[in-house]
This record gives structure tokens, sequence and C-alpha cells, in this order.
């Protein structure tokens, strides 16, 4: 299939009602929810396509000799403020404010141009009118606003919006910047953890993330397990960390692979904003903001991989990223597996599910069968087993709705829309 | 038995991760988007714990061959970076993790200074730790100078983590010795190279990179089959040189006996063929040193040697094996490479 088509970011907005997804081809796609139908009170709205647009081109830095993807790495709602809906979209490099506005009206009744844009040739007009607005097909325009660039020399992998609703950090591998909204020829640095001497590089920046309550906390997680909170009111540059949290490895697990297992793919903070759940390779960790030595709660995404690691790291699985999100309510969290499965961890009742996503369960109101694999020895029926897994149908971008039971997962073409049933 | 393969399947898994993640930190410089510094800081863990299993391995199989003979074990080249006395740990648990702190007086990237880095960005963390393995312990391992006689030369196992020794010392005794570049040998193994600070845009060129490998062949001081005896010890702390001659050698003797059964008159040090090795590499390294050598360049054309020795490797029966050792032999220069990003 069509390469440029792999959506590389999922993001609902602050409503839930618009559903953005960025792909590898540099083009965001937006999808609306219809209006709730009032006579069909069993199903909520679908999601239709609302707008498209090219938001990153590639690009060539001459002086690097570097081409630069034009692949959507992240994308971020602001909250709304008028009838403009505005979003954050990023590549490796360079960070764009998206206005994405409606128009449902056109002038008409122009007196020197005809409607079809040509000019009248004015000694014809003899008498003059007012243009009126009037009613035409939706239009959904989408414009960039903003460009904030050459702020990177390495390539980002987060962004995200303070609580103040002004400023945005944006992070790379080794640094991440404080934006102002408004302002695009200036960045604050506040976390650089670039050596010295590139030889004792031994860790990177993987994913940064503010609190959604507090506007000068925002935590990173690195290349090596761990998070770092930081206060932006300590210094200015936020070298040094309020928090650390790390948990120690457990040393009977040491293999070849154990660093790159347990590098940090995704953080999150909880809608409440006291915890933080953070991805590796092989599983979800829950962390209470007041306790730094471990995660309170710890959730095995796929342990039936950790002995497949060497064939992992041989067709590049291992470097997969998985995303991981939080339901509205913080009571369950969500992330990817392969296969094209899911998988969704009750944090109340323990309880855990594996879903797939994929066509034949696809059709409207089929509720979706869990899945099982099965790791070694005599598998049962329905059960998949590890060698049967596809290692090419990986779901690494998931999104819940932040008020309903909605979920939006990707898998490497499409995007899957599941809500609960509702009776 | 069964314990002797599982440590042969051991080390031979340590070898195809170390050939695989080099052609994964290869095959990056042409992917789009340019050099993906978190994957291939991740890669270069992988290969630093296969290496230190690897080298692990070879110590110890190195300590079991010298309670066999203790009259002179057979020609066994040994890397250069023998892991710390303390452990020939036979599980990957006991190796040490890289330490932050740890001395670093050993930087094969002597070029890399003051926050400069390549053009691609660097990774990095692999290099520190490969060439601290040399250093981890003050006192300089031992390796087996190449030109020794065969076995019958052997002087004793006694250079085991050793000290210098006296340069009267019997023909093949394992003794701490090292490339003495600063006595003399500094010019042809000077060169400079070119780097540029992806954050400044400062290119600044740098004198005595490290390539000292690439000169081994010229250095008097070292890689010479002198049969007999060879070069005094030089002063504990001084840099020792990894040449991937020596491993070549021991992949003769390995091959035939895994057992350690020796080799008997051993295989006669073939300078021609070392040389020639030596050659086929440095020629690939322009020694020009009033060429500004960039690194980049050379970093491909390292790639390139390798590939096309696995290519003309084929008729070698332990293929994969054979190839993974010729990626060790040259990790040294493996470790500039990496350095290079």
């Amino acid at each position: 299939s069509y390469t440029a088509d792999i959506i590389s970011t999922v993001e609902f907005n602050h409503s839930g009602e618009l559903l953005a997804t960025g792909d590898k081809g540099g083009r965001v796609v937006i999808f609306q929810q219809e209006q709730e139908n009032k006579t069909q009170s069993h199903s909520r709205g679908e999601y239709n396509v609302y707008s498209t647009f090219q938001s990153h081109e590639p690009e060539f830095d001459y002086l690097k000799s570097l081409e630069i993807e034009e692949k959507i790495n992240k994308i971020r709602w602001l909250p709304q403020k008028n009838a403009a809906q505005f979003l954050l979209s990023t590549n490796d490099k360079t960070i764009k404010l998206w206005k994405i506005s409606e128009r449902d009206k056109r002038p008409e009744g122009y007196n020197l141009k005809e409607e079809d844009g040509r000019y009248r040739d004015p000694t014809t007009v003899t008498t003059l009118r007012v243009p009126v607005f009037r009613p035409m097909d939706l239009m959904v325009e989408a414009s960039p606003r903003r460009i904030f660039a050459n702020a990177h020399t390495y390539h980002i992998n987060s962004i995200s919006i303070n609580s103040d609703y002004e400023t945005y950090l944006s992070a790379d591998d080794l640094r991440i910047n404080l934006w102002h909204l408004e302002i695009t020829d200036r960045s604050f640095n506040i976390v650089d953890i670039k050596p010295a001497n590139m030889e004792e590089l031994t860790e990177v920046i993987t994913a940064a993330e503010f609190h959604p309550n507090s506007c000068n906390t925002f935590v990173y997680s690195s290349s090596k397990g761990t998070i770092r909170l930081c206060d932006m009111r300590a210094s200015a540059l936020c070298d040094r960390h309020s928090k650390l949290f790390e948990e120690p490895e457990d040393p009977s697990n040491r293999s070849f692979f154990s660093e790159i297992i347990s590098s940090i793919s995704d953080v999150k903070f909880s809608h409440s904003g006291r915890y933080m759940m953070t991805r590796d390779y092989l599983s979800v960790k829950i962390w209470d903001l007041n306790m730094e030595n471990r995660p309170v709660e710890t959730y095995q995404v796929h342990e039936y991989l950790r002995s497949k690691l060497c064939s992992l790291y041989e067709n590049d699985c291992i470097f997969d990223k998985f995303e991981c999100c939080w339901n509205g309510s913080d009571s369950i969290v969500m992330t990817g597996s392969y296969n094209n499965f899911f998988r969704m961890f009750d944090r109340n009742t323990k309880r855990d599910i594996t879903l797939e996503a994929s066509r034949e369960n696809n059709k409207p109101r089929t509720v979706l069968k869990p899945r099982k694999v099965c790791a070694s020895g005599k598998r049962k029926k329905d059960e998949i087993s590890v060698d049967s897994l596809d290692f090419n149908k990986k779901i690494l971008h998931t999104a819940w709705h932040p008020k309903e039971n909605i979920i939006a997962v990707a898998t490497t073409n499409n995007l899957y829309i599941f809500q609960d049933k509702m009776n | 038995m069964l314990r002797g393969r599982r440590r042969m399947e051991c080390t031979l898994d340590a070898q195809s991760l170390i050939s695989i993640s080099l052609r994964k930190i290869h095959s990056s410089r042409t992917q789009r988007g340019g050099i993906k510094l978190h994957k291939n800081l991740l890669v270069s863990y992988v290969l630093r714990n296969a290496r230190q299993l690897y080298l692990s391995e070879r110590y110890a199989e190195l300590y079991r061959r010298q309670q066999h003979y203790p009259d002179g074990a057979p020609l066994l080249a040994m890397p250069a970076c023998p892991p710390p006395a303390a452990a020939a740990p036979q599980e990957l648990a006991g190796l040490p993790l890289p330490a932050d702190t740890q001395d670093r007086e050993v930087r094969s990237c002597g070029a890399m200074r003051g926050g400069t880095e390549l053009l691609e960005g660097s990774v990095c963390s692999a290099s520190p730790e490969l060439q601290r393995a040399p250093c981890r312990d003050s006192s300089p391992g031992f390796y087996r100078v190449a030109g020794s006689a065969g076995p019958g030369g052997g002087g004793g196992g006694g250079g085991g983590g050793g000290g210098s020794s006296s340069s009267s010392a019997a023909p093949g005794l394992l003794y701490a010795a090292g490339c003495d570049f600063g006595s003399g040998g500094a010019p042809h193994c000077s060169s400079r190279t070119t780097v540029l600070d992806l954050d400044t845009h400062v290119v600044t060129t740098v004198e005595n990179g490290y390539l000292h490998q690439d000169c081994c062949s010229q250095c008097p001081c070292c890689c010479q089959p002198a049969p007999g005896l060879l070069s005094p010890p030089p002063t504990p702390g001084t840099k020792r040189k990894y040449y991937p001659g020596q491993e070549e050698e021991e992949e003769g003797v390995e091959e035939g006996e895994p057992g350690g059964g020796g080799v008997a008159g051993g295989p006669p040090f073939a300078p021609c063929t070392k040389r020639a090795r030596f050659e086929e590499y440095s020629a690939e390294h322009p020694q020009d040193s009033s060429n500004i050598s960039n690194l980049i360049s050379i970093f491909g054309s390292g790639f390139t040697g390798l590939v096309s020795r696995q290519q003309a490797d084929s008729e070698q029966p332990l293929n994969g094996q054979l190839c993974s050792k010729q990626a060790l032999a040259s990790l040294g220069a493996w470790t500039r490479a990496i350095v290079a990003f």
C-alpha cells in the first residue's frame, strides 16, 4: 500500500467533536462527529471527513545535506476560543499553527466583478448595488497562521500546549524549547541534555508533556526509562529536575536488549494531573507524581514478546514507538500492540482486554470479540499463537474521546473508530 | 562439551548481533530524514552489550587455554580489551553497565572535543564504553603481539592481567604492550579530521584523530612480524591498540579446534597476509596528512570495505561467523565510525 497514507498521529480535540490524524505524507485529515440524531438515541454520531490539508512538505537542508521528512509526528489541538479551530502540527523540524474555519456564506453582487470572477468593463456599470452574503455549501478551510521553525537541531518528538493556552513546548532528542503561540522568531530553551562531548551521550529525550493544570510543570521521558518532572519557576534552564521517576531494573531480566525495551516511547498525564502513564516496549506503567521510586501500577502489554526480542531487533520492530492514552475518567488506559491488536486495562477492576482492529470486525454495531494470544503450550480454540502474529500490523497510535467512550485506533493505513454499546 | 557449545553459541550470537547492529547503523545513514539519534543510540547499546559478552568469552577462552597449557598456549591473539580482571562472566548480568563517571583517558575519538559533532549528529554512547573497556582497569591489559614463534615460544601464562614485563621476556610471553605513538610514531599516525558542529555550524579541524589503526602497517613499534622479540612494553596507561590482523590469526586457530587442542606448530605468522589486510583497509583511508580527511567519507569507505569483504568470503565455511569476526576485527574502526555520527 502507498506509504504516504501511513497514519502517524491521532488526536481528539477538547470537546471530542473533532478528530485529527496526521500521516507520513504530511497531510492532516480532520473528522467531525455528526450531530446526534435525536431519533436514533442509541448511537452517537458518526465521524466523517471534515477537512483535509497538506500541513508539511518534504524539505531539504542544504547545509547539512539532509532531507527533512514531511511526516507529521504530532498534532495537538488548542482549546476553542471562537468559531475557528486551531491546532499545532509538527514534523521533525517545524511546528505550524493551523486555523481551521468554516465558510458557509459568500458575498455576491459585486459591482466590478462578474459572479465567475471576471472583471466587468467599468464603462458598462450604470447602477451600483451593495454586495450581500448568500448561503453556500459548507467549505472548511485550513490556513497556516504561524510557522515555528529553525529551533531544533534534532528530531522533534513531542509538542504540548500549556494550560495557560498561551505557550507550548516542543521537544527533540536533546532539547526542549518553550514557545509563545504568537511569537515565531523566538523560543526559549528550557531543557538541554546535550553533553559537551557527544561521546558522552547516554540518553535522549523521548517525550515531553505539560501538566494539565499546573502551568509551570512539565515532564520529559528518556531513552533510559526515566521521567523527569521540572518546574519552570525553579530556574530558567530546567536541566535540574524537581523529581526523577525511575524503577530499578530487574537484573534477572537483563538481556542484550535491556536498554532498548526500557526506553520510554510515550508519557501522558492523567486528566486529573495526579498520575502519569509511561509506555515502554513491553509494558504500561502508571506513576503517582508523589512517588518517584517506582510506578504504582504496571500492566504487561505483550510479555510473550520478551523471548522474541532478538528477532524483533532484527526486523526493527523493537524500535516501534507505541503510544498510550487515558479515558476521560482516568479509569482505563489503552495502548496498541501487533497483529492489529490493542489493549485496555481497567485500573479499578484490574481486568484487561485485547481487541482487534480489522475489517472483519468493522461492520457497524458489531461487538468486538476479545482476543487472546497463546504464549506457549497448547493453543486453545480462538487463540493466536505468538508465531502467527503479524508484526507488520501494528497499532502505534490510539486516542480516547475526552468525554465519551469513543476510541480512535490507527492501524497502518486505516483509522478505526469504536464506541461502546449504548442501550 | 555441552557447556562449551553453549558458550560457543553465546559467542556466536554476540557476533551476529554485532554484525546486525553495524548493518543497521550503516543503513540508517541512507534513510530519509537523516540519522535517527535515538535509534542509533539504542543500537550502540546492543553493540556494547554484545561486544562485552564476546570479549568476556574470549577472555575466558584464553584463561582456559592457559590452564590447559601452562607451558605456553598456542598463538591466540587476544583483543586488546579484556573485561575487568574480576570476572569472566557467563551471563550478561555480570557485566558492568557503562558508568558515566569512569575515567576516560583513552578516547578513540580524540577528534571530538568541545561540543563538536559530526555532520549528522552523534551516536557516541557506544564509543566511550567500547573504548573504556580496555581502560577499565588502570593497569594495561595484555595482548599477544603478532609475530611470536609457534607454540613452543609460549612463555608461560603469567601474562594474565599483566603488568609490564621487560623487553627480554621470552617470546610469546604475554605482556603489556601497546603502540607507543608518543615516541616518534606520531607523524604518520596523525591526521586531520574535520568536524562540523551541528548547532553553531562551526567547522573545526582536529589533529591526531584516531586513525592509528590505519597507520599500523607503517608503525614500526607494532604489528611487526619480527620473530622472537618485540618492542619493549610501554609504560602503563599507554593506549593499547587492537589489530585487525591478529583477530584473523585467531580465527585460524579457533575454527580448527574449538576444544582448545591447539594447532601444532601454529599457523606461522603470515605478515604478508596481515599486511595485505591492513593495506587493503588503510588504502581506503587517505594517509596524506596534508589533506583534510573527512570522517564521514572514511566512515563510508570503511563500511564499503566491510560489505565487500563479506561478499568475498563466501568460500569460507562458517560464513556468518567469519563475517562477524571480521566485524569484530575492525571493531576499533567501527567505534570510530559510530562516533562519527
